[in-house]
């Protein structure tokens, strides 16, 4: 066994041993490393540059918005944005975000392991997902796209001559990458837990990892083999997809949906696991429900393989198959409220501190709860009809996405900021920054939910006169928003050299990652560790030593 | 535990040889999954399509050679013998053995290949069937295609399916080949032994799982009803 030699190194920074930051230096010893707390790294460093690209797609939809005939672009440049914004935060931030980050960095720390199963193929998963990325810059660069991020058939085969096949090879090749780590994450969950740490010892947010990685593999295949037909198609004008050829449009749509609804779960499921963590560790509580907690998230796994025709129920799907897909879109309410009730009942009696991370799931379970029951109205097949691709559709996804899953990443990135780096932030801009992004989100899509529900269309770059009032409160939303999102970005930076030393447990919480000196050293523990009681066991003795 | 194995190079992450064997015994069989969906969407849209268009597949089905088809189904299923005997040479430590059957296996995938290549794929090309380079049958193949009142189109979505599925396991032919020629390599300078046969389980995975595919793929694709 290798076990890492502490010896101090006097440095001017204050943090004194060799840790996984410190034991090598250069850009060799980050681009070709197999520790997969640096991985990490080169993802965060990754989506980081994939979220700015996405955001300001965002901005300029907004900007754009902002009079009815459109401020600064063309309608063909607006369906660029839109198409751009949306592939890029799907495939390549928010479906690699808390999993690859926080994934990669957590889960080997979280069972007691010196490193995920496959550490090789942990690297190749982000040259994968870079080359991926590459490939949809390139298709911007180029020119863009604009066939929606759904690459919904004829019109991506048969009718658009922008670069399709670029953008589609880089969701391709990205897909690789999340199924890589999905079966690295299954494998290292399965074999690599230390000593007593059983299943039901296992933190939750392990359990929601262990989840989202079984969806990752068995659905991204799926995804890969369509956008494959669609590239054929589009090649070599044979009738796959297109009604004009011979082919089926609405097999596109099922295979498509059969993977992208379960990355909606693939992106929210960390989010939860990520909540459970904080919510446990700022209520100094043991989560209420663990076991239905951590069942809940499996079974969100399972249905959410089940529910995809809740995306086709205007486009010609039977309506037999529509009241079946409808009745088991809603059967994925009961494990969220599982999870909703269960947080809450935590809460309870529990001593609550407020800081950042906190105000993440705070604001998470709020901000998820309605982007969960609007679903609800969405899975109703008589409201759907009224309301499908209208701006409700938007409000409702992006409560989910944003207000859901980067609420949780944000929370994530603020609590396990200390760990990675061993410098603290500074708390009051943290809760400063929080109550902007809550703000600015809900100003931003509020409206939307109004919007939608009067009858506006998404995807349109125009819009009549009388949605102008609440357009313009959305885009003052999203300005709020983007420096709720810049001031994080400024502080994170800033304390990489003059946070105050975090020391190896800041916040009391439990959990092997927090056993370990801040940052890690190279294998993360002198010697496995041996697990000797359940997670979140802040009733029992005092917590670790701050 | 490591006992079992006394000389296998264990990697840094593991506790001990056992540990490394089942994690990559596990990750193997969750990478069979995936290509389980992967195929599964040509599958589920083979299916859809036959439903749509059962003239069309039917007469699709009778441009190919189903005697061809046999007889590379023989082949693989050799392979597979011969697959298996070497992880069991593996397992038994007998180095020559070990090379032969991973030779023979090879042999037999390449084969496999060969004939899908020339003796099919490239005569479809000659007689106009291959869909996206100028389709359109001719002479007793567009007779047959006629006599069953089948869509052209039709016809023309079975072959592309034909050649999408029988294209993307070969890919995967092509792959397992390459990964015999590491085996024999690595067997050759000796350094696949008893205690670190683990690498060739592995692979003779793959090697039947692609195998196990086109035994699915040939009635699907030859055997539909009308042979020439």
């Amino acid at each position: 066994m290798a076990t890492a030699t502490v010896t101090a190194i006097p440095t001017d920074t204050g943090i004194e041993t060799r840790n996984y930051l410190n034991a090598d230096y250069g850009l060799k010893s980050w681009l070709l490393t197999t520790d997969h707390k640096r991985i990490a790294w080169l993802y965060l460093i990754a989506i980081t540059f994939f979220f700015l690209v996405g955001a300001i797609a965002a901005l300029l939809i907004r900007i754009d918005l902002l009079v009815p005939q459109g401020l600064i672009v063309t309608p063909e440049t607006y369906n660029k944005l839109f198409t751009m914004h949306g592939i890029i935060m799907v495939f390549l931030f928010l479906i690699p975000s808390i999993p690859a980050v926080f994934g990669n960095f957590l889960i080997p720390m979280m069972i007691g392991a010196r490193d995920v199963a496959f550490p090789k193929l942990n690297l190749l998963s982000w040259y994968v997902f870079v080359t991926g990325g590459m490939f949809v810059m390139y298709a911007i660069a180029a020119g863009g796209v604009d066939t929606g991020w759904t690459f919904y058939t004829p019109l991506s085969t048969s009718y658009l001559n922008t670069h399709v096949m670029a953008a589609a090879a880089g969701v391709f090749i990205a897909g690789f990458s999340s199924i890589l780590t999905g079966l690295n994450f299954i494998v290292t969950i399965h074999k690599m837990r230390a000593p007593g740490m059983t299943w039901f010892r296992m933190p939750l947010f392990l359990w929601s990892m262990y989840a989202t990685s079984v969806m990752q593999v068995l659905g991204t295949p799926v995804l890969a083999i369509t956008l494959f037909l669609v590239a054929i198609e589009r090649m070599f004008h044979v009738g796959i997809f297109d009604p004009a050829l011979g082919g089926d449009p609405l097999l596109f749509q099922h295979l498509f949906w059969f993977y992208s609804h379960p990355a909606v779960y693939i992106m929210i499921l960390p989010s939860m696991g990520v909540v459970s963590e904080l919510i446990a560790a700022f209520s100094r509580k043991r989560i209420f429900g663990y076991e239905f907690v951590a069942f809940s998230s499996v079974a969100i796994a399972a249905i959410s393989f089940l529910v995809w025709g809740h995306h086709m129920f205007v486009s010609g799907e039977s309506v037999y198959a529509g009241v079946v897909f409808s009745a088991l879109s809603m059967a994925v309410a009961i494990p969220s409220a599982i999870k909703v009730f269960n947080w809450t009942a935590t809460l309870y009696k529990g001593s609550i501190s407020f800081d950042a991370p906190m105000l993440y799931a705070l604001g998470f379970i709020g901000l998820f709860t309605m982007g969960g029951l609007t679903g609800i109205f969405l899975a109703t097949l008589a409201v759907d009809q009224y309301v499908h691709d209208t701006y409700f559709v938007v409000a409702h996804f992006h409560y989910i996405m944003v207000g859901g899953a980067i609420m949780g990443y944000m929370g994530a990135l603020h609590y396990w900021w200390p760990k990675m780096t061993g410098r603290l932030y500074p708390d009051r801009w943290a809760r400063v920054a929080a109550f902007i992004i809550f703000i600015g989100f809900n100003l931003t899509f509020l409206p939307q939910f109004v919007l939608g529900y009067l009858g506006m269309p998404r995807r349109y770059a125009i819009y009549p006169a009388q949605f102008q009032s609440l357009n313009v409160l959305s885009t003052a939303g999203a300005s709020i928003l983007g420096v709720g999102y810049v001031i994080p970005l400024i502080y994170f930076i800033w304390s990489l050299r003059y946070g105050p030393v975090a020391g190896p447990n800041p916040f009391r919480a439990k959990g092997l990652e927090w056993t370990t000196p801040s940052p890690p050293p190279p294998h993360n523990f002198e010697q496995t560790p041996i697990v000797t009681e359940e997670a979140y066991a802040y009733g029992s003795g005092v917590p670790h030593s701050v | 535990m490591s006992d079992a194995h006394p000389h296998v190079a264990v990697a840094e992450q593991f506790d001990d040889a056992e540990q490394q064997h089942e994690a990559a015994g596990l990750g193997m069989w969750i990478f069979l999954a995936t290509e389980i969906m992967f195929f599964g969407g040509l599958f589920a849209s083979y299916t859809i399509y036959r439903n749509l268009y059962p003239a069309g597949f039917l007469a699709g089905s009778g441009l190919l050679n189903a005697k061809i088809g046999a007889f590379n189904t023989v082949v693989l299923i050799t392979s597979s013998l011969t697959m298996a005997m070497a992880v069991h040479s593996a397992q038994l430590g007998r180095r020559k053995a070990l090379i032969g059957f991973l030779f023979l296996t090879l042999l037999l995938g390449l084969t496999f290949v060969g004939v899908k290549l020339y003796f099919e794929w490239y005569h479809d090309y000659l007689t106009h069937v291959a869909p996206g380079f100028g389709f359109h049958p001719e002479g007793a193949d567009l007779a047959r295609i006629h006599a069953l009142h089948a869509p052209l189109s039709a016809v023309e979505l079975f072959m592309c399916f034909y050649f999408l599925m029988t294209g993307v396991h070969a890919l995967h032919m092509v792959v397992g080949v390459g990964i015999l020629t590491v085996l024999i390599v690595k067997a050759w300078r000796g350094r696949i032994t008893r205690e670190s046969h683990n690498i060739v389980e592995m692979a003779g995975l793959y090697w039947h799982f692609v195998d196990i595919i086109w035994i699915f793929l040939f009635p699907l694709l030859y055997l539909l009803g009308v042979t020439r």
